[in-house]
């Protein structure tokens, strides 16, 4: 029988080296008594407190064990030594072990890992600090008192390192100090509870404690369940909580039972100082854009973060209109700035046409899409909400008097000549549109984009830039406003 | 008048500021103080107290002043209420934030305030508070700033590079609600705020073409509270709401947050006692949406009135509506059909779908594994585990819900 002691600090590197030594002598789990130090396990009769030389073979271990075991060793179960050694030895022919996670030994170590894991959670969350040093000293000093469940001190001194750099700190607990000072940190043994000198800021955290609790809503278990009973003695805070629980029932009714009172004299004033205000943000302007953008003649305004009005010269020779405006557009307020915005920018600057002096549109003046997760999925317009944005179609073509439009897409086109069928066949033609004004009917950039075979987005490009071309060449020819057929 | 005390302001700015449920600390960009500086952020957050409402405290939450020139019926700090009022200096902040933060109490700052003067000259002093922090202090803890919804866009942009996360409060479900309780503020303005942020956020993870970053933007997301029992929506209409929130602005959190009486109450809004229970069950069904794979149609059909059922959570109320998909093999069912189980989390089923690469699951397997088998056992078979007929059982509901209880007379 072997017996090994493990320190209680350096618990971690003690153990790994001793089950690395013990692993490669071949010792059974049944063969090894482990002792912690500090919480004396009678001393076996026969055991020989020889510790185990490393062996020189290398040892493979799952990483996954390894920070099981790391977390475990600071658990105040006696047996977690045994109980690591014990999976240790079974993983040795079974290294899959690690990811079963209804093994009992695992679960039970899990469990423990779990607990260590939640104990040095609340060990970061509660301790309190108190100043032991001149609040005016170059380097300030700071101590605390603190009673974790399990060993966890040394597994946060990382922590209150990397947080608390520019102060001296030390942290006393019944079994391990830490302590800070000069940008180190040592570990000694534990001490008993140090008197710690009043805090001035603790009366103020107990203000802020005190009002920050909503009497009309007690809700005792929620709190207890996260800040248990055991920790409440460390807790300057923790005094506050019966009186607050026992005066919260009156508050409430209090509140519930006192009169509305009349606004202070000051109201009207602050208001009319408000008024005065105008925002940023806010919908400015008159005429045809501030209307679109108060639109509610369907229900796509619902989910839409707002309206996307036309951009470009308000008297345009050339008028291209899109379908509806995309999730890009949507955050943006402006037209043609998403992917296929920029497709339509850089195919127009290969065909020659100046996009700067075209007004550019959407038939749909707001974004139709489905909710999925994080995402909006783009939803084509149906024919209705076309009919019901035509209205500001319309008035758009009547300010801008162009003497050719560009219909990309279907429905650009329903909208424009009363038929989206067909597109394929159609494009590349001038028709007369509803108002009389030619439209040039072309493919809509985002088709390209989604094409998923090369050679056909490479031939829809050619054609879209084909048309686009055709559409700055016949522009500037054609006289403004509706042609000679007038209805 | 005598002048306030620090103790006096902290009192009064953070009894204004409770009715924000916002207190996460989690997010945000790993930081410490080791190359200088004072505070680390873990990237998970860390409640440092509890108050007895059950809430977390992680944030040192305080208004930089309750002087507020809105009316928004709903709000302790409206103009027309007679709280008493303070304002903090910015030095004072920061102080209070420095101090509980070296005493461990805090994470952080969760800096809001009532808009006076005008909305950019608030927003422009939160902004120096924070910049303060962050400059002069060489703060690294965490900061959560409360957007101005009409401050300007180039102090936005500065908010966001000194904070880990914004918000802005929509406040209430419905456009309508939100014009009849809070005149002065404007839906539309606040989607286009919330647009903005989102625009920022991801312009600053682009590269430029020499291939460098940005400034980091509100690393943490930005986030939102609506107020729910105030107004007459159902909780259909919050969950569409939040639907819409989160796929177009990519919000982190929507937090709901029970209408609760106020001190000195408007006469618009009568007090009522605080729908605790309905706002735990919209958590419920926010986390089923964003985790589980939920639509809200599904979660919010099960009952006629587009309102949950208080008494039993939502994934249950589905699962009893849509008893023909069960019982499932823990064996056998995928992953999508796993997550609808009720009793088993994400982590039970990724535990459920490694583990049974090995074995046979039986149910003392599953047990183990972290699930709450009183719920899923009607609902599963494994190894050795059948529910039998207790799936079509009238009785089922009835043994999750609570007991009916004799309401009181008096």
């Amino acid at each position: 029988m072997q017996c090994i002691t493990v320190p209680l600090i350096g618990a971690a590197g003690a153990w790994r080296d001793a089950a690395r030594g013990l692993l490669s002598e071949g010792v059974a789990p049944g063969d090894v008594l482990w002792n912690a130090e500090g919480q004396g396990g009678a001393a076996d009769l026969f055991e020989s407190d020889r510790v185990p030389a490393v062996g020189a073979a290398a040892l493979t271990v799952p990483r996954s064990f390894i920070a099981l075991a790391n977390t475990v060793v600071f658990h105040t179960d006696p047996q977690r030594f045994a109980r690591l050694y014990a999976l240790l030895w079974r993983l040795r022919d079974a290294p899959y072990l690690m990811s079963d996670r209804a093994d009992p030994d695992l679960a039970k170590l899990r469990q423990m890992e779990k607990a260590v894991h939640r104990c040095r959670h609340k060990m970061r969350a509660f301790v309190r600090f108190r100043e032991i040093g001149a609040p005016d000293a170059p380097r300030r000093s700071f101590a605390a008192w603190f009673e974790p469940t399990h060993y966890t001190l040394e597994m946060n001194t990382g922590f209150f390192e990397g947080r608390f750099a520019d102060m001296d700190w030390r942290i006393v607990t019944p079994d391990v100090t830490a302590i800070y000072e000069q940008g180190r940190v040592r570990l000694e043994s534990g001490q008993a509870a140090p008197q710690l000198p009043e805090d001035a800021s603790e009366e103020l955290w107990l203000t802020y404690f005190r009002n920050i609790f909503n009497p009309a809503r007690l809700k005792v278990n929620a709190m207890t369940s996260e800040m248990p009973r055991k920790y409440w003695k460390n807790l300057p805070e923790a005094a506050a909580i019966p009186g607050l629980i026992a005066n919260a029932p009156a508050r409430a009714r209090a509140m519930a039972a006192a009169a509305p009172t009349l606004p202070p004299l000051r109201a009207a004033a602050a208001q009319a100082g408000l008024a005065r205000h105008v925002s940023v943000w806010a919908d400015t302007g008159a005429g045809l854009e501030a209307d679109i953008r108060a639109c509610t003649r369907c229900p796509l305004h619902c989910n839409a973060t707002q309206a996307i009005c036309g951009e470009g010269p308000k008297r345009a020779a050339l008028m291209i209109v899109g379908e509806q405006p995309g999730d890009r557009e949507d955050l943006a307020g402006r037209p043609f700035v998403g992917p296929a915005g920029q497709l339509f920018d850089k195919v127009a600057a290969e065909a020659g046409l100046d996009r700067e002096a075209a007004y550019v549109t959407n038939a749909v003046k707001h974004f139709k899409h489905i909710p999925r997760g994080r995402k909006r999925i783009h939803q084509r317009p149906d024919a209705g909400e076309v009919e019901q944005c035509k209205w500001w179609l319309e008035a758009e073509i009547a300010r801008a008097k162009p003497g050719l439009i560009v219909a990309m897409g279907s429905t650009a086109a329903l909208a424009l000549t009363g038929s989206g069928a067909r597109i394929m066949m159609r494009r590349g033609s001038v028709v007369r549109g509803r108002m009389g004004h030619d439209v040039l009917i072309t493919l809509h950039p985002s088709y390209l984009l989604r094409l998923p075979d090369a050679a056909a987005k490479l031939r829809a490009t050619a054609d879209f830039r084909a048309d686009l071309a055709l559409a700055a060449r016949l522009a500037p020819s054609r006289s403004a406003g509706p042609s000679a057929t007038r209805r | 008048m005598t002048r306030q005390t620090l103790d006096q302001k902290l009192a009064i700015l953070s009894d204004a500021a409770k009715y924000d449920a916002s207190c996460a600390s989690s997010g945000g960009t790993k930081r410490n103080a080791r190359s200088g500086g004072l505070g680390s952020n873990t990237g998970s957050g860390i409640c440092h107290s509890y108050a007895p409402d059950g809430r977390c405290i992680s944030l040192l939450k305080i208004l930089m002043t309750n002087f507020c020139i809105y009316d928004c019926s709903y709000c302790i700090n409206r103009v027309s209420s007679n709280v008493p009022r303070a304002r903090f200096s910015v030095e004072e902040v920061v102080k209070l934030t420095i101090e509980f933060y070296r005493r461990n109490y805090i994470e952080g700052l969760f800096l809001s305030s009532g808009v006076i003067r005008s909305p950019d000259a608030t927003m422009s002093d939160m902004v120096q508070i924070a910049r303060k922090l962050r400059h002069e202090e060489n703060f690294k803890g965490y900061i959560h700033l409360k957007t101005i919804p009409d401050a300007a866009p180039d102090l936005i942009a500065e908010a966001g590079r000194l904070s880990d996360r914004l918000s802005i409060n929509v406040e209430l479900p419905t456009d309508a609600a939100l014009s009849t309780y809070a005149p002065e503020k404007n839906p539309g303005q606040i989607r286009r705020a919330m647009a903005d942020v989102r625009q920022r956020r991801e312009a600053s993870k682009e590269r430029s073409h020499t291939g460098k970053r940005p400034p980091k933007f509100a690393p943490a997301g930005q986030s939102t509270q609506v107020i729910i029992g105030a107004d007459a929506s159902t909780d259909a209409t919050v969950l569409t709401q939040s639907t819409r929130l989160y796929s177009s602005y990519g919000l982190r959190r929507v937090y709901y947050s029970a209408f609760s009486p106020i001190p000195d109450a408007s006469a618009k809004l009568p007090l009522i006692s605080p729908p605790l229970q309905r706002e735990h069950r919209l958590y419920q069904a926010d986390w089923l949406l964003r985790f589980y794979g939920f639509d809200v149609d599904e979660i919010t059909s099960v009952t006629p009135d587009g309102n949950l059922a208080l008494d039993i959570d939502p994934k249950l109320a589905w699962a009893l509506q849509h008893r023909g998909l069960f019982p499932l093999d823990v064996n056998r069912a995928s992953r999508e059909l796993l997550l609808r189980v009720p009793g088993f989390g994400v982590k039970t089923v990724n535990r459920i779908l490694t583990t049974r690469r090995h074995r046979h699951l039986r149910y003392e397997d599953i047990t183990r594994m972290g699930a709450s088998m009183k719920k899923a056992g009607a609902f599963v078979t494994a190894g050795g585990w059948t529910p039998g007929s207790l799936t079509d059982s009238a009785h089922l509901r009835a043994r999750f819900a609570p007991p009916p209880e004799q309401m009181s007379l008096f």
